[in-house]
């Protein structure tokens, strides 16, 4: 048995990937330096010219990564900061995420990115605070949100397999989770949910870091609900089999979501359970606020994002 | 029909033969936009021709290209079938792209053509990028961006000539200046030059007269061999005319920022008339009578191929196989 930390199981991931594969290579800001911990000590094992430290250009580099991946390699670029996806929304969607289409399947660009401490880190404000796995979701680029080291790592073990571009948003919140690991590290397909709590009464489905606070209150409320949490893992393709599964067991339906509320993967869970599947109480949802930027004081900052009290109330809601 | 044959550019009869070729295609594309059979119009190289041929002449079959939204001369030059160009701008089935593509997205990568691109300035960090793999695959590639005068106040050009240069990578900017960005002249757009901004990061730089193939040709095969000997990247500026608007729209949309005697001025400099001299009179004829032929070919051909099958409009979305739900439930 072992303990496994959320960022070494990144690192393990890229270690096992680099080890095996010759065509994956890594570009990003300080990743020789290790600076964001997932790529500490990469370079020094496989070189500068596969863990290369690239200059402030994240769009020229982003298109780097795929001019490379036209070129047979994968590489995986980590940004350290998740709003600068923002400044490659062209790369990845209007080029990467468009290109097997637009070529009518002539190649696809296998691309992973990876950003190590999405969402809000105390204290790092406006800009440095987003969680903005919703807009790939959304513009149907595969998105992955590990909530456990073991998923980290399984995740972007297939994500760096994959053909097509990914996204891997690894929560702030989560980087200090570990977790005593007993078996063999292994990847996890892309589109499968996990069920880390059976229940009866409601599921909740909690997006990364907020599975651990939805286990929690589930544990909290043991006595007078029985509480399902589900974690979709990948948040496209959604595993939506699993969710449909979950409901005809509850009925009920919570989400808790660090996005946005509108056009929030909340929103489009909630709406694809209403058209589609076993539902006999409202749903609800507990999101940050529309449109919201995360203010720098701590009180204001907590004050935006899903709180388990919160999730209490909602859950009480839907079996009233 | 006959089999599509790569081009043969290293000489001037094969050069005078591409510059035909390429302005007929466009002649063609022209009316078949305003006959409604291409949809969306083009954004026509007519003027350019010699831009593409004279880089392209100066290309190895494994090199690679990015392009533009004009793109079409670029991606004859390279090897691409007339026929399914073609076919690709009308949206059949059997073009470039299966008619997932159209004008502005035009690619063969089996040729090394990355694609035209809709967006001004995409391809070079693609370009950048593919000649990194090369180079760290110990690869004989040159890889060639090109790009208009506009994309030289795109942000994302400019970190690409930094990292080009910055770790000597295989590369050829070519920057394609035919004086506007849709019908902003340069004169009010650009502050310093192309030159000075090639200058600025340290890469060799060409001033050329784009409407010479074989200017553009000399400076081409000296940038790439320096590239092919590890000396890093290159940058030729080529000064060059559009004769048409910058899209086919603008026929209808009577937009009037070039004066007739600055378009006419520049058609004395066509770069056609300049290569035929080239040729003897018999050639010349029989070049330009082969070239139709192709043409008139690739015109039977891309009318008799169908229109995509509406059922496989997300068809290749995932290179995965991945099928997203559709958009209303059935």
């Amino acid at each position: 048995m072992s303990i496994l930390s959320y960022t070494k199981a990144l690192n393990r991931a890229l270690v096992d990937a680099l080890a095996t594969d010759p065509s994956v290579c890594v570009f990003g800001e300080d990743v020789g330096a290790g600076l964001a911990g997932p790529t500490l000590g990469l370079q020094q094992r496989f070189g500068a010219d596969r863990v290369v430290d690239t200059p402030l250009s994240e769009q020229a580099f982003t298109g780097m990564a795929i001019g490379a991946a036209l070129s047979g390699r994968r590489p995986v670029i980590e940004f350290q900061i998740p709003s600068l996806l923002f400044l490659v929304f062209e790369q990845l969607v209007n080029q990467a995420h468009k290109f097997s289409l637009m070529t009518g399947g002539q190649a696809g660009v296998p691309l992973t990115c990876l950003v190590p401490g999405s969402g809000s880190r105390d204290g790092w404000a406006g800009q440095h605070s987003d969680h903005p796995y919703s807009l790939f979701a959304h513009a149907g680029v595969k998105t992955l949100v590990p909530a456990t080291p073991t998923d980290a790592y399984g995740l972007l073990a297939s994500a760096i397999r994959d053909p097509d571009p990914v996204v891997l948003f690894a929560p702030a919140a989560a980087l200090g989770v570990r977790e005593d690991v007993t078996w063999e590290l292994a990847p996890v397909p892309l589109g499968s949910a996990r069920v880390h709590r059976a229940g009866t009464d409601v599921t909740v489905v909690a997006v990364g870091h907020l599975v651990h606070d939805a286990l929690a209150v589930a544990e909290e409320l043991a006595d007078e609900v029985s509480v399902e949490v589900f974690d979709p893992r990948t948040l496209y393709p959604f595993d939506w089999a699993a969710l449909a599964a979950s409901l005809e067991r509850t009925g009920r339906l919570v989400v808790v979501d660090d996005s946005n509320r509108s056009c929030g993967i909340g929103a489009e869970v909630l709406a694809t359970a209403a058209e589609e599947m076993r539902l006999i109480a409202p749903p609800r949802r507990v999101t940050r606020p529309d449109g919201a930027v995360l203010p720098f004081a701590l009180e204001l900052d907590r004050s935006l994002q899903p709180s388990r009290d919160q999730l209490r109330q909602a859950i009480r809601a839907t079996v009233k | 029909m006959t089999v599509h044959q790569l081009p043969q550019l290293d000489a001037p009869a094969g050069r005078y033969r591409m510059l035909r070729l390429i302005r007929g295609f466009e002649e063609l594309a022209l009316a078949l936009v305003k006959s409604g059979t291409i949809v969306g119009g083009t954004h026509p190289y007519i003027g350019q021709e010699a831009v593409a041929v004279g880089v392209c002449a100066a290309l190895q079959p494994q090199d690679r290209i990015t392009s533009t939204h004009r793109g079409h001369g670029h991606v004859l030059a390279k090897g691409a079938d007339p026929r399914r160009l073609l076919a690709e701008l009308a949206g059949r089935s059997d073009g470039l792209n299966r008619g997932r593509g159209g004008s502005m997205h035009a690619a063969d990568l089996s040729l090394g053509i990355l694609g035209a691109n809709g967006i001004v300035g995409a391809g070079a960090p693609i370009a950048v990028g593919a000649a990194w793999a090369a180079r760290q695959a110990a690869e004989d590639r040159v890889v060639v961006s090109f790009f208009g005068d506009g994309a030289l106040n795109q942000g994302v050009l400019l970190e690409s000539l930094n990292l080009a240069s910055m770790w000597r990578l295989p590369v050829l900017f070519v920057c394609e200046d035919n004086g506007y960005a849709t019908t902003l002249p340069a004169s009010v757009a650009v502050a310093g030059s192309a030159l000075g901004r090639a200058a600025a990061f340290g890469i060799p730089a060409a001033d050329v007269d784009g409407m010479d193939t074989e200017a553009v040709l000399a400076a081409a095969t000296e940038a790439t061999a320096r590239a092919r000997a590890g000396q890093g990247p290159g940058f030729l500026r080529c000064r060059t005319y559009r004769f048409e608007g910058h899209h086919t729209m603008e026929r209808r949309a009577k937009v009037n920022y070039r004066s007739a005697e600055e378009i006419d001025a520049w058609r004395t400099r066509d770069p056609l008339p300049r290569a035929a001299a080239a040729l003897t009179p018999e050639a010349l004829a029989r070049t330009d009578r082969e070239v139709a032929e192709l043409l008139a070919d690739a015109e039977r051909f891309a009318l008799a191929s169908e229109p995509p099958d509406p059922a496989g409009a997300l068809d290749h979305l995932y290179a995965s196989g991945l099928r997203p739900r559709a958009g209303a439930a059935v």
